[in-house]
């Protein structure tokens, strides 16, 4: 590392986000010949750092060098002229054409295309770092690794030799994973400089020369990956805990609500998303869910709520009067709540499903009850006064119960769909990143609304992504890792380390 | 050390919740300068004072009582397709059929009055009539639904195609019903016994159409905005993903209202046989299916701002026929003027929806 | 078998009036504008041609043929591009529905399109019938080498511009680096857009070109089909639709669309050829090519054939911003 000369240097890089910092004066050296991992939880700022270097946004403050001339990064075009490429996680590729033709889409040349020469230059790519790519084969043939494989040949063939990928090994699997590393590295031994956005320890360990950790959108630190340790890292990714004060009542009388076994999910391309998930979610407790983003979480309560199509297991819903049991797996919404089970959710793309943005406050809070009375019309009133009654109790800001709720601010978006999921006077209430921007007041508001559902003896299930926050506000805590449960942890006494190295790996340092 | 950012010279931003009253001071400038430039357009092909040619429009359609019932009646019929593709539109469902929906119900209704104008009193051969026409109508309408709900197929293209069915269908009918023989007509149907024709109201010839319509137009719009249904029909059109977390069956929700829609639009070809021409043809429709889908677009589904959108359509039809005939232009001209006024309205959405933010001036946030 | 020959002969007149329509509303397709103004564009594109034509010949003492012929090429080029740029504007610039604007184009193109050639029929006096013959002739004429060859006599040069159109834009599409980025740009703007291709651009462009070349549909039609004359009976609205249907029975493949507009004109006159029909069973026979552009739009969605797909982005504006 000495030696190297560092081929980008960020300086004191600040970017915001309406009132949020999602970086803070954060410098980083970039070195030739050698695999950089970007450590960090969820939300610290890793993504939004590289963007800035791929031309995706550009930074309010602070300096890039790149092989130590300054430079100003303004679109996706100037950082590939600079040699950079990022491999976004959500690929940009267009379905029907070849993975030749994705790579040179936009390039200048020659007027004909020679798609003979075009292979040929792949196939030299390919050879020189081990990738398997059918020129030919067309993006919605290839597996999500084969389409990564595209999007890094992409970047090599445009002349990159800055590579950035962002969360690569997410959508991986373990043998895909192991064939990406081994291309990493002919890269780093071919002199380009790879970064890795992960937070995934062993990762880190297995692939990176290097590792720096950004948190809460500021730069903590660096370290030679050889000399460090996974409980340095974490310490370091996840910080001290920090005492957030949220109450948290004694569950009364806990008894099994939903009770998951053996649930096991795939999506729509076949791969797996939940494997063999079993657990119980108990009234007047609040069950927190810890996991890396898109470990199962959405898929799990969705399989609850009926949306998710399931490849095999049992969820059934202990009636809390008659203690009678009901299987929810193969029940649409409507079936399941016409069975008398009182499950509310709020989902977490609020605007795409849970509420209709377009439509007003009232509109959005008949969603749930529209259909009630034998009337063919449907009755506005109560909805309306509900409406009102949320305004009021959760001082959601808004002009008026008229307003369309895409114009509110998330935490007023939030605490409708919340006011409108708890005014059905659920027994079962899954709530999924319930706080995910929202300022600190109304995520107070939320947590205290969790907490009266509970102590009402609603079985609260709880999806979040700030550990420090599963700690204080959570009876108990699953961990989920790559779609398997990898614990289940007492909220109470909690170590906020320990439940993060379960995140990153099954089990935790038993399991390893 | 690099050039900071150049701001381009004009950005385009969405606008939010623009007063209402502003939106539609936009359209009716947008209106005005349609019609100045028609008036240009007008003035540059016979020479004449605008003003008189607009002059001449208002004495076509309100010049004398019966044109102004004329004018009513086609507008009527103009609003019942609107009130037709309303739900349709609504659920975000691409209706180009109901040119041939309108021809179904015209068939059907012209079947009725010819194979049972004898044997029926008026009364029940209209109640035949209506419900005969509306089957077919949301027949027509169900047949591209159940494709689209069931396997995604492109409705747009299928309800186009539709319409061409329907045409050759009103051929083949013309062909087999023609009356005299040889004149490739059916002629005027039970012109003597006048069986199946509307009957006057009110000492009006068309007054049965206004109510009808209205009725249709107000149902619709308490349907939309008031049943549970139409509560559904938005949702869908809104987002799937929210109606499938509700738990509403999407598939039936566009059956459903495709069956409404159908019907409706095969009403007014009812209207159009029994309550105007008293005939049918493949000119039955006359292009009113594609107009009232801008009618219905334009006034954002509701039922009282079409009609007039409807009037000022039918208005202008009129208008120019009364035109032709005084210029020695031909009817036309109207098609001509509505399509510059359309393409001005269209246009003019955009400085509804967006704003332009031009260099220098900070957006204020 | 001079049946099957004549019947050939009608399906390659009337199929060459669509496949114009359709090679140019591929073209536009391809960029992710559906352009339901194609009836209205390849009326611009007939009226403008013929009064073109009309003019010139009223105006020059002894016409001559040939130059007749450009100046109805390019007023029907022109004509039909301006139908595109208008469609291009409001739905590009605009952003205005797509579909809405299409049927407002087809409204005003057979408006403007019957007003002038009403008025033109009626300056021709007479019979009340515009007439263009020596353009017209010119247009009709058979290619010399191809006098004497069955089929091919009696067709005029543009049944062979327009293959050599369909050829010229599956090479476009499929073998140049324009047609690659403009097909990305009809299924993806976003990634278009990322790979540095100025997706606006490509849009505009591609529906003006395409609008100019369906326009030709127009021009065949009224100088070889009508013969030069000009009726207010709507043919050019109903062979319009046709072309947007052949569009989709050739799947977006110009190659496709050739033998497809030859087997829409059969289908639609096969009627003529079938003994034993009376008038109105005619009619039911002449539904065969929208019953077939119905099935094959069913099996396309039914089988999910990922090549066989309109272009993922068809219909949709595209707004950078709006993520």
């Amino acid at each position: 590392m000495e030696g190297a000369k560092a081929t980008v240097c960020m300086r004191e890089i600040t970017k915001t986000f309406g009132s949020t910092v999602a970086n803070n004066c954060v410098c980083l050296d970039i070195n030739k010949g050698e695999i950089l991992s970007l450590l960090g939880e969820n939300g610290s700022g890793k993504t939004t750092l590289m963007n800035m270097l791929s031309g995706i946004y550009y930074p309010d403050a602070g300096q890039i060098f790149v092989n130590g001339s300054e430079v100003s990064i303004r679109s996706p075009k100037d950082a590939f002229e600079l040699g950079i490429g990022m491999i976004h996680q959500h690929f940009k590729l267009v379905d029907v054409l070849s993975a030749a033709e994705n790579i040179i889409l936009g390039m200048p040349g020659n007027g004909r295309l020679d798609m003979k020469v075009v292979n040929e230059k792949i196939l030299n790519i390919c050879s020189l770092y081990g990738f398997d790519v059918d020129p030919k084969q067309k993006i919605y043939d290839m597996s999500v690794s084969q389409k990564q494989t595209v999007e890094i040949v992409k970047v090599l063939y445009r002349g990159a030799d800055i590579l950035i990928l962002d969360e690569p090994t997410a959508v991986l699997t373990p043998q895909e994973t192991d064939k990406l590393f081994a291309v990493l590295r002919n890269m780093r031994n071919d002199g380009k400089a790879v970064v890795i956005i992960t937070h995934k320890l062993h990762e880190v360990e297995e692939l990176s020369d290097r590792v720096a950790v950004l948190r809460h959108g500021q730069y903590i630190g660096e370290m030679v990956t050889k000399d460090t340790n996974a409980a340095e890292m974490t310490n370091m990714m996840v910080g001290r805990t920090v005492s957030l004060n949220i109450a948290r009542p004694e569950p009364k009388d806990p008894k099994p609500r939903i009770v998951v076994d053996g649930l096991t999910v795939r999506d729509i391309d076949g791969v797996k998303k939940l494997s063999n998930v079993s657990f119980a979610a108990n009234s007047g407790e609040i069950l927190g869910i810890a996991g890396i983003s898109g470990c199962g979480q959405r898929e799990l309560l969705e399989s609850i709520a009926g949306l998710q199509l399931v490849e095999s297991g049992s969820i059934s819903y202990i009636d809390p009067e008659t203690g009678k049991q009901v299987e929810l797996i193969g029940k649409d919404p409507r079936t399941i709540s016409t069975l008398g089970v009182a499950l509310s959710f709020v989902p977490e793309d609020r605007l795409g499903m849970g509420l209709v943005g377009n439509m007003d406050l009232t509109d959005n809070m008949m969603l749930r009850s529209f259909r009630r009375g034998k009337s063919m019309f449907a009755d506005r009133k109560s909805p309306r006064s509900l409406a009102e009654r949320v305004v009021n109790e959760l001082e959601v800001v808004t002009p008026g119960i008229t307003t369309p709720v895409r114009r509110l601010s998330g935490g007023n978006v939030q605490k409708i769909l919340v006011g409108r999921e708890i005014a059905c006077a659920p027994t079962v209430l899954m709530t999924a990143y319930a706080v995910r921007g929202l300022d600190i007041n109304s995520s107070y508001t939320i947590y205290d609304l969790l907490n009266q559902q509970k102590e009402k003896g609603v079985a609260v299930i709880y999806v979040g992504e700030d550990l420090d926050v599963l700690l204080e506000l959570c009876d108990r805590i699953l961990i989920l890792c790559g779609g398997e449960v990898s614990g289940i942890v007492p909220g109470r006494g909690a170590n906020k380390r320990e439940v993060g190295m379960m995140m990153t790996k099954l089990g935790g340092e038993a399991g390893k | 050390m690099n050039p900071k950012v150049r701001e381009p010279f004009v950005r385009i931003t969405k606008r939010d919740g623009l007063a209402s009253w502003r939106g539609w001071l936009i359209r009716l400038i947008s209106l005005i300068l349609a019609l100045a430039v028609s008036a240009i357009v007008i003035y540059a092909m016979i020479k004449l004072n605008p003003l008189k040619v607009y002059a001449a429009m208002w004495e076509g359609a309100f010049g004398s009582e019966k044109r102004s019932w004329v004018t009513l009646r086609d507008t009527m019929m103009m609003l019942c397709i609107g009130v037709g593709l309303a739900p349709a539109f609504k659920m975000r469902f691409w209706n180009i059929g109901a040119e041939g929906q309108i021809l179904i119900g015209g068939i059907a209704t012209a079947a009725v009055l010819i194979y049972c104008g004898n044997s029926m009193p008026t009364w029940a051969l209209l109640l035949t009539s209506f419900v005969v026409s509306s089957i077919a109508g949301a027949i027509w309408g169900v047949v591209p639904a159940f494709f689209k709900a069931r396997f995604g197929t492109n409705e747009t293209l299928f309800t186009l195609m539709m319409n061409y069915v329907a045409i050759q269908l009103t051929s083949y009918c013309v062909a087999l019903w023609e009356n005299p023989f040889g004149s490739n007509t059916v002629g005027v149907i039970n012109q003597q016994t006048r069986a199946g024709w509307f009957p006057s109201l009110l000492g009006q010839q068309y007054m049965l159409n206004v109510i009808l319509v209205l009725v249709l137009a107000v149902s619709m719009y308490i349907y939309l905005r008031y049943s549970k249904q139409g509560y559904e029909i938005s949702v869908v059109g809104e987002s799937e993903r929210t109606a499938r977390y509700i738990g509403i069956s999407v598939r039936r929700v566009i059956v459903r209202t495709m069956m409404i829609s159908g019907a409706i639009c095969g009403l007014a070809g009812f209207l159009a046989v029994s309550g105007a021409s008293h005939t049918i043809s493949t000119s039955t429709a006359g292009g009113r299916g594609f107009t009232a889908i801008i009618v219905a677009w334009l006034a954002k589904f509701n039922t009282f701002v079409m009609i007039l959108i409807a009037a000022l359509l039918v208005f202008l039809e009129k208008g120019a026929m009364q035109i032709a005939s005084q210029y020695n232009l031909n009817d036309f001209a109207s098609q001509m003027i509505t399509g510059i006024i359309l393409f001005f309205i269209l246009g003019s959405e955009f400085f509804i929806n967006y704003r332009l933010v031009f260099r220098g001036k900070k957006e204020a946030k | 078998m001079t049946q099957i020959l004549s019947l050939l002969q009608a399906a390659m007149v009337f199929g060459t009036v669509i496949l114009f329509g359709a090679i140019g509303e591929i073209m536009t397709e391809k960029s992710g504008n559906l352009n339901l103004g194609v009836p209205g564009i390849m009326y611009l594109g007939g009226i403008a041609g013929l009064a073109g034509a009309f003019w010139y010949q009223t105006n020059v003492a002894t016409p001559n043929a040939m130059i007749g012929l450009l100046i109805a090429l390019v007023c029907a080029l022109v004509a039909a591009g301006l139908g595109g740029l208008i469609y291009s504007f409001l739905t590009i610039t605009l952003r205005a529905n797509q579909n809405v604007t299409g049927l407002t184009l087809t409204i005003f193109g057979s408006g403007v399109a019957n007003l002038f050639g009403g008025a033109m029929n009626k300056m021709a006096g007479g019979v009340g019938q515009i007439s263009v013959g020596i353009t017209s002739d010119a247009f009709r004429d058979t290619l010399p080498f191809l006098s004497n060859v069955g089929v091919f006599s009696g067709l005029g040069f543009m049944v062979y511009l327009a293959i050599i159109l369909a050829f010229l834009a599956s090479y476009f599409l499929n073998r140049t680096r324009k047609g690659l980025n403009l097909r990305a740009v009809g299924e993806n703007p976003a990634t278009a857009d990322a790979a540095g291709i100025n997706v606006t651009r490509y849009k505009y462009l591609s529906t003006c070109i395409g609008a100019a070349i369906s326009g030709l549909g127009g021009l065949y039609y009224v100088m070889d089909y009508i013969k030069g004359t000009w009726s207010t009976d709507g043919g050019i609205e109903k062979l319009g639709w046709l072309a947007v249907a052949l569009v989709i029975f050739a799947r977006w493949k110009p190659i496709q669309a050739i033998w497809g507009s030859y087997l829409f004109g059969a289908l639609f006159w096969l009627f003529l050829y079938i003994p034993g029909l009376t008038r109105s069973s005619q009619e039911i026979f002449k539904m065969l090519p929208y019953v077939v552009t119905i099935i094959v739009l069913i099996v396309v969605s039914l089988r999910k054939n990922r090549e066989n797909q309109p272009p993922a982005n068809l219909g949709m504006a595209y707004f950078r911003e709006e993520r």
